[in-house]
């Protein structure tokens, strides 16, 4: 049967559903090994401290305890977790320690790891450990980490980790010759991806044959069996990790964490496998935060519009140390502050600043997120001092098709350039408003109606994807026919095996139920980066289009030593192999499997981009906002599978509206994380937002990789707390109310009303 | 301690702690693995299971207070084929990791079964108790109106 590319741009239902809707899935929590044990890890509850003695005796005589590891047991050497990306040496004294070392620097952070018969035993062990911290000056938050005396690292002699800057042009200049300046502050705080599988590993260590195999990993299975590997003292190839149905990603689950350490190291010790699952209260206080940005920024426009530059300060408070990741969002929204205008010139820098919180790193739109509340903030409020209206200031700014590709600001000391690599921003722009219906629903913006104020908010966005180097694929042409693909990239709920199927089977033109796909898993590919910075469906697909170019050419060489002839002559007709009038199948082919692999390698970056609109309306008595419509519009360049695509957008946009009303880790002045339950750490539930439209468009497809895709499912949260900034203040326009601050909780709002009015 | 109930028809005793909730007995001792734990707190609702046919927290439940009860988790739902919600999820793309959805479809489940013309604003109402990270609920909410009418037509199993 020949199928002509007829999968890609399908809306086809799931592979991956037949088993989740009927309990079938296996997640880590799932997997059991014959005569494992359990790990329970004791966390600090002192945000910041000297360890003076750690006694775990009276832990030990407990019955059905087998271990207690503390750093102490751990050798001379305490691991050190090393960073990802961004990698620079002068961060190195800031990376974390897989077992708190001599001090402990955040309410949450691994004292000892212990090991015993089953885990309600391990917590009851907890108790009987006796640990004694000398307390120190907790470093709390931004204004503590540049004025206290109190240092994280002393050595380092300053609570700033580093300062990454993102220039472009000149800035002094265009400021001093500007018609008009603004200033403004702008707050985003800590939240993050909070996905509702907790982390877990299950780990076995063959002594026999020196093999570790851990399963739970996610995300970037390659790259931690690097990082475990060198961390433990064996060959790469000695370590397997195995990835199995991942609950929820969004850029903190499956970086290198200290259990990821700790979990394979406590089944070395105890020569028995080991199982480690966190609960809630454990993921909110160990897992990687995010967010949690200030920024002081400055624009200059000139009398006719134009903007003419950018600069200021950004401080990103990325918690007790620096994580795999934890450069990300700092260094994006210097970079992405700009987003997808004509900025003259550029000149902004962000300064890590390390303080005695759970660390950071990535979450869903990283910097991006962050960055648009600002600049889109600032746009309305620079529309409204200039008494210009808010949709041309940004028609006249927005990037050109003409101008593509157009560069972003270049970032040191870590130093990578970048440039958008095509789009009709413009186009989008005003489909966005043509479908929001904005010019008729104007004439409600600032009414009071049935004591609600409406207003309306617009914001225009860039989503990065498809970070390189490469990603690889294996195909295999088993001797039954069908096909099996094994893939670098790793599923973390988005729907890969069936994204990859439809991928697979159009370019070797076979049914989809034809093909298997093996993904995640480090014995699948000789090397693979994972799913990261929408990666996974322009790497991973497009690594499986040049392995299929490379397996017809296998098959063809294969059917000619059949047929007695040149490859060149042999024809590839669907699962048909043809020759002057004789036939093969693809399962009558070959007594061997038939198996290619392909690297894709790619130096350029993805630009999705697009428009979002917002109608709310504000309740002035309580600070509540209804988001009567929110519609987001998106090219994405060339789609896959619609219906997951819709789904991610309208997650992701759920997701943002989180981040703008309702979630916020809290800490106290002494360190104490007051946001240990869901009870407390408000995400949104069914009832909160039922109006989300989403429009995804294939107006301008990549020009950097053969599928002409571009890296969605991160694009919908990022422009959301500016577009739901600017809609609430223009609700308030009459108070001129200027919500630059998150969370928009009615606690908040309600106050600036009521500053507003006084 | 002894506790014995039926799970998913079938009679099933299991030799538990006091404490031992009924999540975990379920996953642990029982080997039904499709219930969830996501929280332990008894607000996300991905350890939701019917109880005599009521939604039920399995992480706020005790396994010994199931004794001589009926339960059901989301594998006791469909059998070879997916059922009417099972198939609507799919269909509506009302999943993406996968993980609350045993505790959404069991709270549907017991929704429709007593509710059959339950509309939207009931189901959102409902669904309020159950948390989902990947699909802002909008499909889910899809999914459970498109499945209202094997209800109403024979009730379902």
């Amino acid at each position: 049967m020949k199928v002509s590319n007829s999968y890609v741009g399908r809306p086809m239902e799931r592979v991956e559903d037949l088993r989740m809707v009927r309990g079938r899935g296996t997640y880590v929590a799932d997997v059991n090994r014959p005569d494992q044990l359990y790990a329970v890890i004791l966390r600090s509850s002192v945000a910041h401290g000297t360890i003076r003695s750690i006694d775990f005796t009276r832990a030990l005589e407990l019955p059905g305890v087998r271990h207690v590891l503390t750093a102490g047991g751990l050798g001379d050497f305490v691991p050190r977790i090393p960073v990802r990306l961004q990698s620079l040496p002068e961060l190195e004294p800031f990376h974390q320690p897989v077992l708190a070392d001599r001090k402990v620097r955040y309410v949450g952070e691994p004292v000892a790891v212990v090991i015993a018969d089953t885990a309600a035993i391990a917590e009851d062990a907890l108790e009987h450990i006796v640990l004694d911290i000398e307390t120190l000056p907790a470093v709390a938050g931004r204004e503590q980490a540049e004025t206290e005396p109190s240092l994280l690292f002393e050595g380092h002699g300053s609570n700033t980790a580093i300062t990454w800057r993102a220039c472009l042009g000149d800035a002094d200049a265009a400021f001093k010759s500007a018609d008009y300046v603004r200033r403004e502050r702008f707050k985003v705080q800590r939240h993050t991806a909070m996905f509702m599988e907790p982390r877990g590993f299950v780990a076995e260590w063959n002594a026999v044959a020196g093999e570790m195999t851990v399963w739970g990993t996610a995300k970037t299975a390659f790259y931690n069996r690097r990082v475990l590997a060198a961390a433990l003292g064996l060959d790469e190839h000695a370590v397997k990790l195995v990835e199995v149905d991942v609950g929820g990603g969004f850029g903190s689950r499956g970086e290198f964490y200290p259990e990821d350490y700790l979990i394979p190291a406590a089944a070395m010790i105890a020569r028995r496998p080991v199982k480690w699952t966190e609960d809630r209260r454990e993921h909110m206080m160990s897992a990687n935060h995010s967010r949690d940005i200030e920024c002081d920024v400055e624009i200059a426009v000139s009398r006719d519009g134009r903007f003419l530059g950018l600069r200021g300060q950004i401080w990103a408070d990325i918690g007790a140390y620096l994580r795999t990741n934890g450069s990300v969002g700092p260094r994006n929204v210097a970079q992405c502050m700009s987003g997808p205008y004509c900025f003259e010139s550029v000149d902004l820098r962000s300064s890590m600043l390390v303080t005695n919180k759970t660390p950071t790193g990535s979450y869903r739109g990283p910097g991006r997120f962050e960055a648009d509340f600002a600049r889109e903030r600032l746009i309305d409020i620079v529309a409204r001092d200039l008494e210009m209206d808010r949709l041309e200031l940004r028609r006249r700014n927005l990037v050109a098709d003409s101008q593509m590709p157009y560069p972003l600001p270049t970032v040191t000391p870590f130093e990578s350039t970048n440039e958008l690599d095509s789009g009709d921003y413009h186009a989008v722009f005003d489909r966005c408003l043509a479908e929001f219906k904005w010019e008729d629903r104007s004439k409600l913006r600032g009414r009071l109606i049935d004591g609600y104020y409406h207003g309306l908010g617009i914001g225009s966005f860039i989503e990065g994807g498809a970070a390189g180097p490469k990603e690889d694929a294996r195909l295999v042409l088993e001797t039954d026919g069908s096909l099996s693909v094994y893939l670098g990239s790793s599923a973390i709920g988005q729907g890969l095996e069936t994204i990859m199927s439809q991928i697979a089977a159009d370019a070797m033109e076979v049914p989809f139920e034809r093909i298997t796909i093996n993904h995640g898993s480090t014995d699948h590919v000789k090397d693979g980066y994972g799913s990261y910075h929408s990666r996974s469906t322009v790497m991973g697909g497009s690594s499986i289009l040049l392995a299929a170019e490379k397996l017809k050419e296998l098959i063809r060489e294969t059917a000619a030593k059949r047929f007695n002839c040149s490859p060149a002559d042999v024809s590839i007709d669907g699962e048909k192999v043809s020759h002057a009038g004789n036939h093969l199948t693809f399962s009558n082919l070959s007594d061997i499997p038939l198996e290619v692999e392909a690297s894709f390698f790619n130096s350029k970056h993805t630009w999705a981009y697009g428009t979002q609109a917002a109608y709310v309306a504000v309740d002035p008595g309580t600070g509540h906002v209804k988001v009567i419509d929110y519609l987001s519009v998106e090219d994405v360049g060339r789609m896959i599978n619609p219906l997951t695509l819709h789904g991610q957008a309208i997650g992701s946009i759920v997701q943002g509206l989180g981040g703008t009303f309702l979630e916020h880790l809290v800490y106290d002045s002494e360190g104490q994380l007051l946001t240990g339950s869901f009870a407390d750490y408000l995400l949104p539930t069914a009832s909160d937002f039922p109006n989300i439209r989403s429009i995804t468009l294939e107006l301008k497809r990549c020009p950097n990789n053969p599928l002409g895709a571009k890296g969605a499912g991160e694009g919908g949260i990022i422009p959301v707390a500016g577009v739901i900034g600017n809609a609430v203040a223009d609700a308030l326009f009459h108070l001129n109310v200027q919500p630059n601050e998150l969370p928009l909780s009615p606690p908040r709002l309600w106050q600036l009303i009521e500053e507003a009015r006084q | 301690m002894q506790v014995a109930f039926e799970l998913n028809g079938d009679p099933v005793n299991a030799d538990v702690e006091p404490r031992t909730t009924l999540a975990d007995c379920i996953r642990d001792r029982l080997g039904r693995t499709g219930t969830h734990v996501g929280c332990e707190h008894g607000v996300c609702g991905a350890c939701t299971v019917l109880v005599n046919g009521e939604a039920v927290r399995s992480c706020l439940m005790l396994a010994v207070q199931a004794q001589d009860e009926k339960v059901v988790t989301i594998e006791g739902l469909s059998g070879d084929q997916l059922s009417p919600l099972q198939a609507a999820f799919r269909k509506h793309h009302a999943l993406q990791c996968g993980f609350c959805t045993p505790g959404f479809i069991t709270t549907a489940h017991a929704l429709l079964t007593n509710e059959p013309d339950a509309d939207q604003e009931r189901i959102r109402e409902v669904l309020s108790g159950n948390l989902c990270r990947c699909t802002g609920y909008i499909p889910i909410v899809e999914a459970i109106l498109d499945a209202r009418s094997h209800y109403a037509r024979d009730g379902e199993k």
